[in-house]
């Protein structure tokens, strides 16, 4: 039988007897942090990322697969960002869904619904409730997890200078402030993952994909991330805040992409939150459950999103002036060179060489991708890339290799291949101990939403 | 003296798609009565409850309750339909404690531990509700209603998982409420319940109402029943019997069991005694109000 829905003719006289949202939103907190797994996760959250970059701390290696991975020893501040990198693929999906994608069915498995109608006199107000408490405590996760890392970063590694996405430098003070401006770009997908457990929970009713949609959408979205697409479409995908806030530690900072990241996902936020809000208010109550209908949830979850996911991708299409895969020849050159100057100039300071500039350098770099000897467009890690630079008051000009793994979402990690003075593993004294030397590897990323970049 | 009415349904009618819940259903609940809804399952008793309780409104007809017109959620009502709302993760205390803060503050209201004493779960008050048991799941839920301290209170099936005890208990927790002029509307499909509670009745059958009004005018109205008759001599107990008008013998070798309206009965008593044969037992296979019950709700299923 397909669920009735009653129009929602609220009597005006009945609804100015409605308990205020404070009491109810107090109401809707004491449930949830009442719960075991609740309990759990605000202690894992806040335990959890601390213990982790101690750990890394007493290790010898690295998990260079993340990025800011490898200076989690030089600095603190990179442990939070290993933490963030990690936390925008599995953790916060996975909050989310525990606390967002519960937060209508619980009444449902309970069968208190019309307990807490009868309470609070007021679907719009009970939604209201249920949606600030649940994003409280995913505040206060998310807020656990980034005080976590950067407590452990702290106390194992200190409050030292942190090597940028570019190579760059910056100061402590400075990449403080960034690593929280990251932490707070990262709630807004975060918010938008909510919003579908929300819709979800209202949807789906008990069922239990309710508490599985968020962390399905994180995982398509993560897989999509992964695969060579339309760098529109990618822009597009609400998940995309989750990759870059990266942009925040490049110099100058990568904002656009940020930006646009930051502007999706606070639509999605908004719009799935919405089309919950207006199925709540509709329901039924006098019918004992709701177990969802998958006719139902696909008219007003599945659908209204896909046509938002849509018109996003016009949008995004329209206004930046990015085409195919964003990873182009000109764009990877200029990315390696930049870093290359920058660790370059890093290097000769570590081996307490006459200083030297980046400007000084003059770098420049010459990348082809597979058997594509003028060129060539899209991720792969087939890239090669020969830098040259030149050195203050010397004819000659230095050449080193690079062999380039560049991901479909413009990140790449540039793998030193000779000379090996220049760009080999060798251990480099520094008063914070010895690290690799830093042409060895390195991160870096292709500013995907421009045809070039500015360079 | 005439009371002021606590429900006043007129013609009252609500359909889930094509099925029919409530059909032209009157219903009348004056103040200080404990009000007995009765039915099989899916006569429409929990959707007639939760009208009441404002969780919907009817699709048609009229319904008032404590003196205004019906809208989506009435004050004063308090109760609980399809079991009470509890979190089991939160004790029996937090659980009331909750919803107290959850109305604000109300200096009339009576105390959390006032309540869990009235219906008897002041023991248990600090255990999580994950552990009770239907019957005690029952009582916090009445407890809860009485925080609220209604002027309706409407209870869904609330002798369902009770002990002897604790039917008792409620039972004195509604008296008392009637008392102090609360209506009380309780459902439930078993005739003895009600007996025990209430002094007034509403009989439905798929979605109709088949008997309203007092519970001695359902027993009274005449209608045969067959009796169990324990005597002294059995077969000659059977022989007058058969020879009595109006009495049919069922069956029966040593316990007799005849068909009869009061009157014939009454005459056949007489004779026994008469006869010199001792009466032992006699007593309704089924109370007259189960009688009544099966009666009118089997011919409203038949007439479907």
């Amino acid at each position: 039988m397909t669920a009735t829905l009653t129009p929602a003719t609220a009597v005006p006289a009945a609804e100015a007897r409605a308990v205020p949202v404070r009491r109810v939103y107090r109401f809707e907190l004491v449930k949830l942090l009442s719960q075991w797994r609740i309990r759990l996760l605000v202690l894992a959250c806040w335990i959890a990322p601390a213990l982790f970059v101690a750990g890394v701390s007493q290790q010898s290696s690295l998990p260079v697969d993340t990025l800011f991975g490898r200076w989690m020893h030089a600095t603190g501040w990179a442990g939070p960002l290993v933490v963030l990198g990690f936390a925008g693929m599995w953790a916060l999906p996975l909050l989310t869904s525990v606390v967002a994608g519960d937060v209508f069915a619980a009444e449902d498995r309970l069968g208190t619904w019309r307990h807490l109608l009868v309470a609070v006199r007021s679907p719009r107000r009970i939604f209201a409730a249920k949606a600030l408490a649940s994003l409280t405590v995913i505040l206060l996760l998310v807020t656990g997890l980034a005080a976590s890392g950067i407590a452990g970063g702290l106390a194992f590694a200190g409050n030292r200078p942190l090597v940028g996405l570019d190579g760059h430098l910056l100061a402590p003070g400075d990449a403080a402030g960034r690593v929280l401006l990251a932490w707070l770009c990262v709630l807004a997908p975060t918010l938008a993952l909510a919003a579908v457990g929300l819709l979800g929970s209202v949807a789906l009713g008990r069922s239990p994909m309710g508490l599985l949609v968020p962390v399905l959408v994180a995982l398509v979205m993560q897989i999509a991330q992964m695969l060579p697409m339309p760098v529109t479409v990618r822009l597009a995908l609400p998940g995309y805040a989750f990759i870059s806030w990266n942009g925040l530690f490049a110099d100058p900072a990568q904002l656009e992409p940020l930006l646009i990241g930051v502007a999706v996902s606070l639509v999605w936020a908004v719009t799935a939150t919405a089309l919950a809000s207006a199925l709540f208010v509709r329901r039924d109550f006098t019918n004992a459950v709701a177990d969802g209908s998958p006719r139902r949830a696909v008219l007003t979850g599945v659908l209204p999103l896909g046509g938002l996911l849509a018109a996003t991708v016009a949008v995004v299409a329209a206004t930046t002036p990015a085409s195919g895969s964003g990873i182009e020849q000109t764009k990877v050159e200029a990315s390696v060179t930049t870093a290359f100057a920058h660790l370059y100039v890093q290097q000769t300071r570590q081996l307490h060489r006459p200083a030297v500039t980046e400007a000084q350098l003059r770098a420049s770099a010459a990348c082809t991708k597979g058997a594509d000897r003028t060129g060539g467009q899209g991720p792969g890690n087939d890239w090669r890339c020969v830098v040259t630079w030149h050195l203050p008051g010397l004819e000659a000009t230095g050449t080193a290799i690079y062999q380039l793994d560049i991901t479909p979402d413009g990140r790449f990690m540039a793998d030193g291949d000779g000379p090996k003075e220049v760009n080999g593993y060798f251990l480099v004294h520094t008063p914070h101990g010895d690290t690799p030397n830093p042409l060895w590897q390195f991160d870096g990323n292709v500013e995907l939403p421009y045809p070039t970049s500015k360079g | 003296m005439v009371m002021p009415m606590a429900v006043r349904a007129r013609t009252i009618t609500k359909c889930f798609g094509d099925v029919i819940a409530l059909d032209g259903v009157d219903l009348d609940v004056a103040e200080g009565r404990i009000h007995g809804l009765v039915g099989p399952n899916g006569a429409g008793k929990t959707t007639l409850l939760g009208l009441l309780l404002g969780l919907a409104a009817a699709d048609s007809g009229r319904l008032e309750i404590l003196g205004a017109p019906q809208g989506r959620a009435p004050a004063g009502v308090a109760g609980f339909v399809d079991g009470p709302g509890l979190y089991p993760s939160l004790t029996a205390r937090q659980n009331l404690a909750a919803l107290t803060a959850l109305r604000g503050p109300d200096p009339g209201a009576p105390g959390i531990d006032d309540v869990l004493e009235r219906v008897g779960l002041i023991q248990v008050a600090d255990d999580r509700t994950r552990g009770f048991s239907l019957g005690m799941r029952q009582r916090l839920g009445l407890a809860a209603a009485l925080l609220a301290r209604p002027r309706l209170l409407v209870l869904d099936e609330p002798a369902n998982g009770l002990d002897p005890s604790g039917k008792r208990q409620v039972h004195r927790v509604l008296t008392e409420l009637a008392r102090n002029g609360t209506a009380v509307v309780l459902s439930s499909h078993r005739m003895d319940d009600v007996e025990a509670l209430c002094s007034e009745v509403t009989i439905l059958a798929t979605g109709r109402v088949v008997f309203s009004g007092p519970l001695a005018k359902l027993a009274a109205e005449n209608r045969e029943l067959d009796y169990r008759l324990g005597t002294s001599d059995p077969d000659a107990a059977r022989r007058l019997a058969a020879d009595t008008p109006g009495v049919r013998v069922v069956a029966g070798t040593g316990l007799l069991i005849v068909r009869a309206l009061t009157p014939a009965l009454d005459t056949l008593v007489t004779a026994l005694v008469q006869g010199g044969i001792a009466v032992r037992e006699l007593t309704p296979v089924v109370s007259p109000l189960e009688a009544a019950f099966l009666e009118l709700t089997d011919q409203q299923e038949a007439a479907r």
